[in-house]
């Protein structure tokens, strides 16, 4: 198996990841190599399987809808690297 | 005899008896830290003077009862559970200067049962790997040989106990990340049932597979630490609300009568000679105190690493995706738009290793991806679950290594993450599976590395791990070795 270096740049924007030159070269090999690995999965006939997400699953976990306490708005902001004391502040997006 | 040397047990019985105080086992404890640190690098965050007012606190409450086992008891904390105003930060640069707004409620469980926490401790970034070479604040250093790993991710767990920096410590297996270092290191580790212990404050890695547990000096001590953390959480909607046993109580049961599996496919290929040796040894000494020896099958063992490396990958890009320079964690510096601000911060802030399993993740959950890689890895996970069900219908417990190797040299894989990624080979269906796994000592390699047995048990069947550890432990007599190299 191969991975050009195209697809690790749309794989890493897709992340929101950026590597450069080197990094991408890199990536591109042991992404093969570990998917290559992973290809052994297809050694095995699955078509009746049903896939499993969770070893011991639990459906539903309701609770009451109780008004709890929750963070103040000051602890939630304490650790944001850019705040005003009331939001998050990031680039402007529009 | 140092204090820093002792059990929980050991110490909680002189706490009780006014023979020590709190104070003086905390103060011993980091004497020997001072001593011994540079050399193994376990913390990532010495707490010093909140352990020490936390110590004069527990003396002055003198609640020192057996009810109360941790009580005045200094432990420390793999730096991936969050800890209320002591830095967290996941073994990630990202996180460097992360200071938590609560506590996980393991920790919460921890402190209401008295326990002294003395600090976070190395591990790999976000738990991904096996040696605790992933760190961004450093390697530790295996305290039996120092050029060796502690194994990981927990490796600073396993070294801390060992190297008696700590009196017991905080785990978290994903993959073996409990079991493997606490095996190298020469200490006990258990990672119990998925759903056992709250995960509320864990800094997540992969949700379905990630589970808390503890790394202790010996068996019973596992035994009162799982029982303080173990129980229905609220907060965690995967947490199961089953009473939790008395573990203790099923420490010196002998095994008379029990079936203890020998799963064949895990002494297949590439074990060391002396680590089939050593265990083979605890499979006859288990003979000999009464349990009946079956031979079981796990048929869809040597696929178990490939299903990991696209389950777990997979998840872990969902949750790493929350480190975008908006909350929390670092931020690119003067970022001009916010899709360069999540780039910029991610990569700057990332090791290699999380980066190659956000990757691999993306990758096998991307379009025209999804079935052939995400999908199938559930599909053989399944097998994987039943593999176990059937083989536990034959026993009560299945004993195995937790490595195929002893601890390999620090840097010898470094060009290689695949051969790494097959170390966990041994231990990473317990995750998939959900099944408990505990990693006992049971002996050493020629070059004086520790070897460690692992015992697995049905779904909620951590009992009978202890049940079986306990009485390998009394037969090995290895609890109360201490590491030469320091």
């Amino acid at each position: 198996m191969k991975i050009s270096i195209d697809e690790v740049e749309y794989v890493a924007n897709l992340a929101r990841l950026e590597l450069n030159e080197v990094e991408a070269a890199a990536m591109a090999g042991q992404l093969a190599q570990i998917l290559s690995y992973v290809d052994k999965l297809n050694e095995l006939d699955t078509s009746k399987v049903e896939p499993t997400t969770h070893a011991i699953s639990i459906t539903n976990a309701f609770r009451d809808d109780e008004l709890r306490d929750s963070l103040d708005q000051e602890k939630a902001l304490a650790n944001s690297p850019r705040q005003n004391g009331e939001a998050f502040v990031v680039p402007r997006v529009i | 005899m140092e204090l820093n040397s002792l059990t929980i047990h050991q110490l909680q019985e002189m706490l009780a008896k006014g023979e020590v105080s709190s104070v003086e086992i905390t103060e011993s404890v980091l004497t020997r830290i001072d001593q011994v640190e540079s050399k193994v690098g376990a913390y990532i965050t010495l707490d010093r003077d909140n352990a020490l007012a936390q110590a004069a606190e527990a003396d002055k409450q003198q609640a020192f009862t057996a009810a109360r086992p941790l009580a005045g008891i200094p432990l420390a904390l793999k730096d991936v559970v969050c800890t209320e105003g002591l830095r967290t930060t996941s073994g990630s640069k990202i996180l460097e200067s992360f200071i938590p707004p609560y506590d996980a409620t393991l920790v919460t469980k921890l402190k209401e049962a008295g326990a002294i926490i003395l600090g976070k401790l190395s591990m790999d970034e976000f738990a991904m790997g096996s040696a605790n070479e992933n760190c961004a604040f450093g390697v530790p250093h295996n305290p039996w040989a120092l050029d060796h790993v502690c194994g990981g991710s927990s490796g600073g767990s396993a070294a801390a106990v060992a190297a008696d920096e700590c009196i017991a410590s905080i785990g978290s297996d994903t993959g073996g990340s409990i079991r493997l270092p606490a095996s190298h290191c020469g200490v006990v580790g258990v990672k119990p049932t998925y759903g056992r212990v709250s995960r509320y404050g864990l800094i997540a890695y992969a949700s379905s597979l990630d589970q808390l547990g503890p790394l202790t000096k010996d068996v019973r001590d596992a035994a009162l630490m799982l029982k303080t953390i173990s129980g229905y959480d609220r907060l965690d909607s995967t947490s199961l609300n089953l009473p939790v046993p008395d573990y203790v109580a099923a420490l010196d049961q002998g095994v008379r009568g029990m079936k203890v599996g020998i799963p064949k496919e895990y002494f297949e290929e590439g074990l060391a000679p002396e680590v089939e040796a050593a265990v083979r040894n605890t499979i006859s000494i288990l003979e000999k105190a009464g349990a009946e020896i079956i031979e079981v099958s796990l048929p869809h063992t040597s696929y178990g690493v490939a299903a990991y490396y696209v389950i777990a990958p997979a998840e872990a890009s969902s949750n790493l995706a929350r480190y975008d320079g908006v909350r929390f964690g670092h931020r690119t510096k003067d970022p001009e738009t916010l899709v360069e601000m999540y780039k910029k911060s991610k990569s700057e802030g990332f090791g290699e290793e999380v980066k190659r399993r956000i990757m691999i993740g993306t990758y096998v959950l991307s379009a025209g991806y999804y079935d052939a890689y995400y999908k199938k890895a559930l599909q053989v996970r399944t097998l994987i679950v039943n593999d176990f069900k059937a083989a536990f219908a034959k026993c009560d417990i299945m004993v195995s290594p937790v490595s195929p190797s002893p601890a390999w040299r620090i840097g010898e894989k470094d060009d290689d993450p695949l051969s790494v990624y097959l170390s966990d080979i041994l231990t990473i269906s317990a995750n998939l599976s959900g099944v408990p796994g505990l990693s006992l000592p049971c002996g050493f390699s020629n070059e004086g590395l520790p070897i460690g047995l692992q015992i697995q048990a049905a779904h909620f069947g951590e009992e009978k791990l202890f049940q079986a550890a306990s009485c390998l432990e009394q037969e090995l007599g290895l609890a109360g070795r201490k590491p030469t190299a320091i």
